[in-house]
């Protein structure tokens, strides 16, 4: 049995490593989407305010986007490094779609970011557009490649456990593709991503306006970001709502937790709104609930039932009984390949074996577990119910803020084009805004899977590595230096950018236009927006 | 999944020859760059300098790097076992390739974000970390595999590991390190001496260049004769099926004096990749004296050639262990589904093209000798 302590540092390394990771890739997501938006105007208009405006947010691009490339790699390795046991289990369907992000995505991005940022006087206008277009359609596509893998530890289709290899291997590559889960997930944190470039761009533009500089770019670039920002905060909720739909079918327990629902409720049921999950009185305190709501969120209809934890725990503890069976039959399988009687067992119960696995938190021999071991572990896939709960409704809420507040700047800036001072203090004051709903996002998303690293088939203490604690510890005290001095050098950067403004120094000499772009005919000529300062 | 219409075993040698195109994708692309950052602060004395070389590979490197990300990719898709096996076994040597990695594409974009002296001299030396780490331990980790390491696998084929950080710092491995410190250098060099305007600069690159690829004459020859006397090779006993499923604990080996050396007698054909090897460094050693801007090719082809050899010389070994030989890793039973081996090879067909292809656009737009003016300009890094 491996080590618990080494289990539980390597997950805790994992998170720290993917949520600062996840600190720099929603930006990229969406930024590379806005600069096709904004190098689109230039090469359109031909006006050098765009090519301006262009190049000032491609250097923060820059700033950010290399942090997303050095933390990425780690992430790869660390599937080896610290979850051998993971990437032998799984390495058939898993690797697959980060080898194609590597072939498909990542190597376009990479190869053309290079051009993007030295190409401008090497390049035609509409050649270098489309070399911008390609580093946001490769980042866009990692993402997609990325997800898939994801969403198959979320819902594990188009594979099965082959007992004479002793893993996991694809029966149907594109099952693993059209993962519903892998879909849901993928839109819905893509368009998370352009709401997080969205509030970015909007914030830095007001604090611009708010300090009355460089009025010619903050301006355009408000435009794109409200427009850009109103489209995309509606799609992250529809689509975030289309990502809770999938868990109706396929991650119930998930569902159940984040709802902090413990009974299943008469069809149609209630949303609750607020309370307080209590894990040990298995009942949620304090509820304000609205009736119907979810059952129509999660089933699409007013007779769908959603089921509630404790009867999927008794489920569970039935699947751990028959799993208890599969286990056996593949260590006799084991043992002799040709055992026929073994593989017949197996073939009835193999879809078990991963809760039958669950036994080996308490004991070598899954078969001599007693009643009472079963409903321990059975238990154990209830996943932490407080932290699903609140840590869904904060991002939820989060969601619906954004919608309100681009909806105002696109009526502010688009029809009214008169921007309150009150509404540039706010744009200022939600930047990080986005990065923590995606970050719950994220906690959701694989608190909300415990204890499986992949749903219902291999239990996250299964998949470490054969390390010590202390060599966890050390890379883990490493990785929070590095990445700990990498965020304040970052961070301080990115600062020193924006308030240097679209210099000089940030552009080659003889690029046309003057400094101060909002005194530049081609800023005059542009739609006058009336900012309210 | 209807018919395949390769057989398993076809699709496991493919794999082989295309991990191993992958590495030496990755050796002869960025291993330039990683080169050229670890002779950043010795061909480079001044500030302008320093820019020159940084922005002679600072267009393109990023794009390199991804031959080493999608060979990580290609290893866990294609061999999961080595993937797991490796990265976790290495711990703490990852650790460290990890974190010079990371302070690459950091010291790339961040250097010139400030003026102050001290400011870029640290990154300076975080990119020369970048360049020069990397370069020692891969070379010292190929050393390892050569040797085996200290694995074994239980009967559910969990991996277990009993050796550290220090293990793998023996004799041998620590002169393919050198070796490969050497051909990576010497490959950054030529890169220099092809992309730069004459100047200081290249003149001191076709310098360290020359002893670096003397270095590499020696180390890799002495690394041959290494592996001819002490002993070092793996071989399979016990019947093998090529098509059997992925499981190492069905087969025997044996440790067996000069077995590495073997499949040159075998496969006759093996012969070309040390010449390659030698030859190519004897050619890039002529070209760096000449400051002839081929040289390039002849040390990509000599890292080619001299990568090809350690494969051609294990194979069917990927890697081997050395506490229970019969766990070793070998190419007929450490591989993906057949199932997965073919997509992934559909993808690579289809993709590898298309990616060389943009490739060798970018290097077409950017065509043409750096001076230090343009790499001191605004644009750059």
């Amino acid at each position: 049995m491996p080590d618990l302590l080494v289990a539980d540092l390597s997950r805790w390394q994992f998170a720290l490593t993917a949520m600062y990771h996840f600190l720099f890739v929603p930006l990229t997501l969406g930024l590379s989407m806005i600069l096709v938006v904004m190098e689109g105007a230039y090469v359109m208009t031909g006006k050098e305010v765009w090519r301006r405006t262009t190049k000032f947010w491609m250097n923060l691009f820059g700033i950010n986007f290399v942090l997303g490339v050095a933390t990425g790699i780690t992430m790869e390795f660390q599937f080896g490094t610290n979850w051998s046991y993971y990437s032998h289990y799984v390495g058939d369907v898993f690797g697959a779609p980060l080898a194609i992000e590597g072939l498909m995505a990542f190597f376009l991005e990479a190869t053309l970011v290079g051009l993007m940022f030295f190409g401008w006087d090497k390049l035609s206008r509409p050649a270098h557009w489309m070399v911008t277009f390609f580093v946001a359609l490769g980042s866009n596509l990692s993402a997609l490649w990325i997800l898939i893998a994801n969403g198959w530890m979320q819902n594990p289709v188009g594979s099965e456990f082959n007992p004479d290899t002793m893993r996991m291997e694809v029966t149907n590559f594109m099952e693993v593709l059209f993962n519903p889960v892998a879909q849901a997930k993928f839109v819905h944190t893509v368009s998370a991503g352009y709401v997080t470039a969205a509030v970015f761009v909007l914030g830095v533009s007001a604090w611009y306006v708010l300090k009355n500089r460089h009025l010619g770019l903050a301006k355009r670039s408000m435009a794109v970001a409200a427009s850009f920002g109103l489209l995309s905060s509606l799609s992250v909720v529809v689509l975030g709502d289309e990502s809770g739909y999938t868990l109706t079918d396929n991650q119930k327990m998930k569902l159940a937790a984040l709802e902090a629902m413990w009974h299943t409720e008469e069809a149609p049921a209630p949303l609750t709104l607020i309370g307080i999950p209590d894990r040990e009185a298995r009942e949620t305190h304090l509820e304000v609930q609205v009736p119907w709501v979810l059952g129509l969120i999660a089933t699409r209809s007013l007779d769908g039932e959603v089921e509630g934890i404790l009867p999927l725990v008794a489920i569970a503890e039935d699947r751990i009984e028959n799993g208890v069976k599969a286990y056996d039959a593949v260590a006799r399988l084991n043992a002799d390949p040709d055992d026929a009687e073994a593989r017949t067992i197996f073939e009835a119960t193999k879809r078990d074996l991963g809760y039958g696995m669950l036994l080996l938190r308490y004991t070598d021999t899954p078969s001599t577990a007693d009643e009472e071991t079963i409903a321990k572990a059975a238990w154990d896939t209830v996943p932490h119910v407080a932290m699903s709960f609140y840590s869904f409704r904060l991002m939820a809420g989060l969601g619906f803020l954004f919608i309100g507040v681009f909806a105002l700047a696109f009526y502010f800036i688009s029809l009214r084009r008169n921007v309150p001072k009150l509404f540039l203090r706010l744009a200022v004051l939600i930047i990080p805004l986005p990065w923590i709903a995606a970050e719950l996002g994220w906690i959701l998303a694989e608190t909300g899977r415990q204890p499986w690293i992949i749903d219902g088939v291999l239990p996250t203490f299964l998949g470490v590595s054969s390390l010590s604690a202390s060599q966890v510890i050390t890379t883990m005290v490493g990785f929070t230096l590095i990445y700990g001095t990498l965020a304040v050098v970052e961070v301080s950067l990115m600062i020193k950018a924006i308030s240097a403004g679209p210099g000089a120094r940030l552009f080659p000499a003889g690029g046309g236009g003057s400094d101060t772009d909002e005194l530049s005919p081609a800023a005059a000529a542009a739609p006058s927006i009336k900012f309210d300062v | 999944m209807t018919e395949i219409p390769l057989d398993y075993a076809t699709l496991k040698i493919l794999w082989w020859g295309l991990v191993g195109a992958l590495l030496i994708g990755f050796a002869v692309t960025d291993g330039y760059d990683l080169g050229a950052a670890s002779l950043l602060p010795f061909v480079a004395k001044t500030d302008k300098e320093r820019r020159l070389v940084i922005n002679s590979v600072g267009p393109t490197w990023e794009g390199h790097q991804v031959w080493l990300i999608t060979g990580g990719g290609a290893l866990f898709a294609a061999w999961p076992f080595v993937y797991a096996v490796s990265f976790s076994g290495f711990y703490l040597a990852m650790f460290v390739v990890l974190a010079a990695l990371i302070l690459r594409p950091v010291g790339f974009k961040y250097r010139s974000k400030r003026q102050s002296a001290a400011w870029r001299s640290g990154w300076d030396w975080a990119l020369f970390v970048g360049g020069f780490v990397p370069a020692l331990i891969f070379g010292v980790a190929l050393g390892n595999v050569l040797q085996g390491v200290p694995f074994n696998l239980d009967s559910t084929l969990r991996a277990s590991y009993d050796g550290g950080l220090f293990g793998l710092l023996n004799p041998f491995a620590l002169l393919c390190g050198l070796a490969s410190v050497a051909m990576l250098v010497m490959h950054g060099a030529a890169y220099l001496v092809a992309k730069l305007e004459r100047g200081p600069v290249l003149d001191r690159a076709a310098g360290f260049g020359t002893w670096a690829g003397i270095g590499v004459l020696i180390f890799y020859a002495a690394a041959g004769v290494w592996l001819m006397v002490s002993g070092m090779g793996y071989r399979i006993v016990s019947e093998i099926d090529p098509q059997a499923v992925a499981n190492p604990l069905r087969k025997e080996v044996v440790v067996e004096t000069g077995a590495w050396l073997a499949n040159y007698g075998k496969y006759p054909w093996m012969i070309l990749a040390p010449v390659l090897g030698f030859a190519g460094t004897v050619l890039a050693i002529l070209g760096l004296r000449k400051k002839a801007g081929w040289t390039i090719v002849a040390s990509g082809l000599a890292a080619a050639g001299i990568i090809a050899s350690i494969g051609a010389s294990m194979f069917p070994f990927i890697l081997p262990s050395t506490v229970n030989p019969n766990a070793s890793l070998t190419v007929w039973d450490s591989a993906s589904s057949q199932t997965t081996l073919f997509i992934m090879l559909i993808v690579t067909v289809i993709f590898l093209p298309i990616i060389l292809i943009y490739t060798s656009w970018v290097f077409k737009v950017l065509w043409g000798r750096l001076g230090t003016e343009e790499a001191n300009s605004a644009g750059a890094y």
